[in-house]
């Protein structure tokens, strides 16, 4: 990944973290947490590797994304909005009586969501039937999953995990957001997943592990993934819940947190400060991270 | 009786015509391919056949995703497992976002026989009647069986059928046309009305209407194959008609045909109700004839039912 690309996907991710935190802060309650540790994998998903066209979201052959931890619906709102799906002016309108943008992701509701979802476990499955359904019509797309570290605890996660590997659904490429969190706690503590790569292995996936906050470490995993031929592939994310917003950043207690729009508003002007340093910084020493 | 097919040959057959006419039919099985009848089906149309493995909450949810992608998948198992196991996979990821998938329960109520009480559902017909929007019928034999799947291959919107597996019965005559959310009127009647739904209790049905019209009373019988969306005119027809009913049904009478019967009476026309159904049983094993009539499903527990009523009525 040259600089520049690297420095437009960090532009581009912090921008699209600033309106998430916007747009909970505005309503004053949201899942901040489990959103924001997923900007990263959002962003590169959507400004590198997805084959969409957000003028056509139902285009027949685009690649598609099941967020299967739905209740991270405001990151991918920011995201679809800043790609031009819908206005973002919409994203004022999050759990609002009548809003095209509730909570929990809804292929119904909001142009550019593939998959409803929310009650947790489920997406993984729907992924399953949308890649026989491509693999029927020979189309080749892929089709990414993004599931919660707590969300495995659900069993339908491993009867599906085990289909996946059993139909050698090399078109399905899966992350795991593993902030090491769920709302009761530490997911060690509340239910421990142990040896997670071990699990994805003995499912019979291709499993990578990769810092879920570094597009070098995303793009390298995701382009290796998409050459792989009979297995469909795990990247299991190493995050931080609440990532880049202060007053959230790996507590506990940010899951469904309340916080007002002046603590957004701050949250945001630090990150604005933080891309000026950087441009400041960048202008002084070409290069960085590969 | 002998040479007419098994239900479940007509789902497979029935499907396979489809799926020569329609590239998005798919089909769906848990480790009861051969149960439900569709190793034809799999062997016709390899790549459109799947078989989860004993995995009913998964295979839902794969049917969801399949329908995302346009396609029509028939997906089934026995009726506890495609109701109790499925039931938030099948209310979220396909009827909550308004896909396509045709649910299947197979042997419903007594007919699970020596599988019993783990095997035998009275109550998914009831869970199903619950989920907003979605239609819920039960065919009674292989005619109206192979019309009202291909009605539901043509609505758009979640299906859930109640499948007789093994054995077949001719009800209807041939030419009859099915609509889902219309029942049909088997023997027109003027004392009482028995409505039924289902394999196993239609033709008792019938035969209680023969018993009863030789002391003397006349009574209808509706196929009310479909119990959602119910047919309120039909009922409230012959609510006029007859004023007094008895519904039949191999379910729990609660929240399956005895109360959307009961419910449409209430609200549009009150008369007298009977309901012939499990009365808040749970399953056992044992042969159908005596889950029958342990139960009391049969003619003979119709007949006296309709007897009370109508002494009501006077």
């Amino acid at each position: 990944m040259d600089d520049q690309t690297l420095r437009e996907l960090k532009d581009t991710a912090r921008r699209i973290r600033i309106l998430t935190i916007d747009q909970i802060g505005y309503l004053g309650v949201g899942h901040i947490g489990g959103a924001l540790s997923i900007i990263e994998v959002l962003t590169i998903l959507y400004y590198r590797h997805m084959h969409i066209d957000p003028k056509n979201p139902g285009m027949k052959d685009r690649d598609q994304l099941v967020l299967s931890k739905g209740h991270a619906g405001p990151a991918l709102y920011s995201v679809l909005a800043h790609r031009g799906y819908f206005p973002e002016e919409w994203l004022h309108t999050l759990n609002i009586g009548g809003t095209r943008l509730p909570s929990h992701a809804d292929m119904v509701r909001t142009p550019g969501i593939d998959m409803t979802a929310g009650s947790l476990g489920q997406g993984l499955s729907t992924a399953v039937g949308k890649a026989l359904g491509h693999r029927v019509d020979g189309i080749n797309s892929k089709v990414f999953v993004i599931i919660g570290d707590g969300e495995s605890n659900e069993g339908q996660v491993w009867e599906a995990a085990m289909s996946a590997s059993h139909f050698k659904l090399n078109n399905i490429i899966a992350f795991t957001d593993y902030n090491k969190m769920q709302i009761d706690g530490y997911t060690q503590d509340i239910m421990d997943l142990d040896d997670l790569n071990a699990k994805w292995v003995g499912f019979g996936w291709n499993v990578l592990r990769v810092d879920g906050h570094s597009f070098p470490a995303l793009d390298r995993a995701i382009t290796k993934a998409k050459r792989e031929t009979c297995r469909p592939s795990m990247i299991i994310m190493d995050t931080i819940k609440g990532k880049g917003a202060f007053f959230a950043e790996g507590k506990l207690s940010n899951h469904n947190m309340p916080f007002d729009y002046d603590t957004a508003k701050e949250a945001i002007a630090r990150l604005e400060r933080e891309a000026e340093r950087e441009k400041a910084a960048a202008e002084k020493t070409p290069g960085g991270e590969k | 009786m002998s040479n007419i097919q098994d239900m479940r040959a007509t789902y497979n057959d029935t499907l396979i015509e489809l799926a020569a006419a329609d590239e998005r039919i798919v089909v769906l099985e848990a480790d009861l391919m051969k149960a439900s009848g569709t190793v034809p089906f799999r062997d016709k149309y390899p790549d459109r056949s799947f078989d989860m493995g004993v995995a009913e909450a998964n295979m839902a949810g794969v049917a969801a995703g399949l329908s995302s992608v346009g396609k029509i998948p028939f997906a089934a198992s026995f009726t506890p497992f495609a109701s109790r196991k499925t039931y938030d996979q099948f209310f979220i990821s396909a009827n909550y976002a308004r896909l396509n998938v045709k649910l299947v329960g197979t042997d419903p109520g007594v007919t699970a026989a020596f599988n019993g009480g783990t095997h035998m559902s009275f109550e998914d017909g009831g869970l199903m009647r619950n989920i907003p929007k979605l239609t819920v019928f039960e065919p009674c034999d292989n005619i109206s069986l192979a019309a009202l799947i291909r009605k539901s291959a043509a609505h758009e919107g979640c299906t859930y059928m109640r499948l007789h597996r093994k054995g077949g019965q001719i009800i209807h005559e041939k030419n009859t046309e099915f609509e889902l959310g219309k029942g049909i009127v088997l023997k027109d009647g003027s004392d009482i009305t028995l409505i039924a739904i289902g394999f196993v209790m239609v033709p008792e049905a019938l035969k209680a209407a023969e018993e009863l019209e030789k002391e003397g009373i006349s009574a209808a019988v509706i196929d009310m194959h479909t119990v959602k969306p119910v047919d309120r005119e039909l009922i409230v027809k012959y609510a006029r008609k007859t004023g007094a009913f008895v519904t039949c049904e191999n379910h729990q009478v609660v929240n399956f045909l005895g109360s959307a019967v009961a419910e449409v009476l209430a609200e549009e026309y009150p008369a007298l109700l009977g309901r012939i159904g499990i009365q808040d049983e749970f399953g056992q094993v044992g042969t159908l004839e005596f889950l029958k009539k342990d139960y009391g499903l049969t003619a003979e527990d119709i007949a006296a039912e309709a007897r009370e009523v109508l002494k009501k009525k006077k």
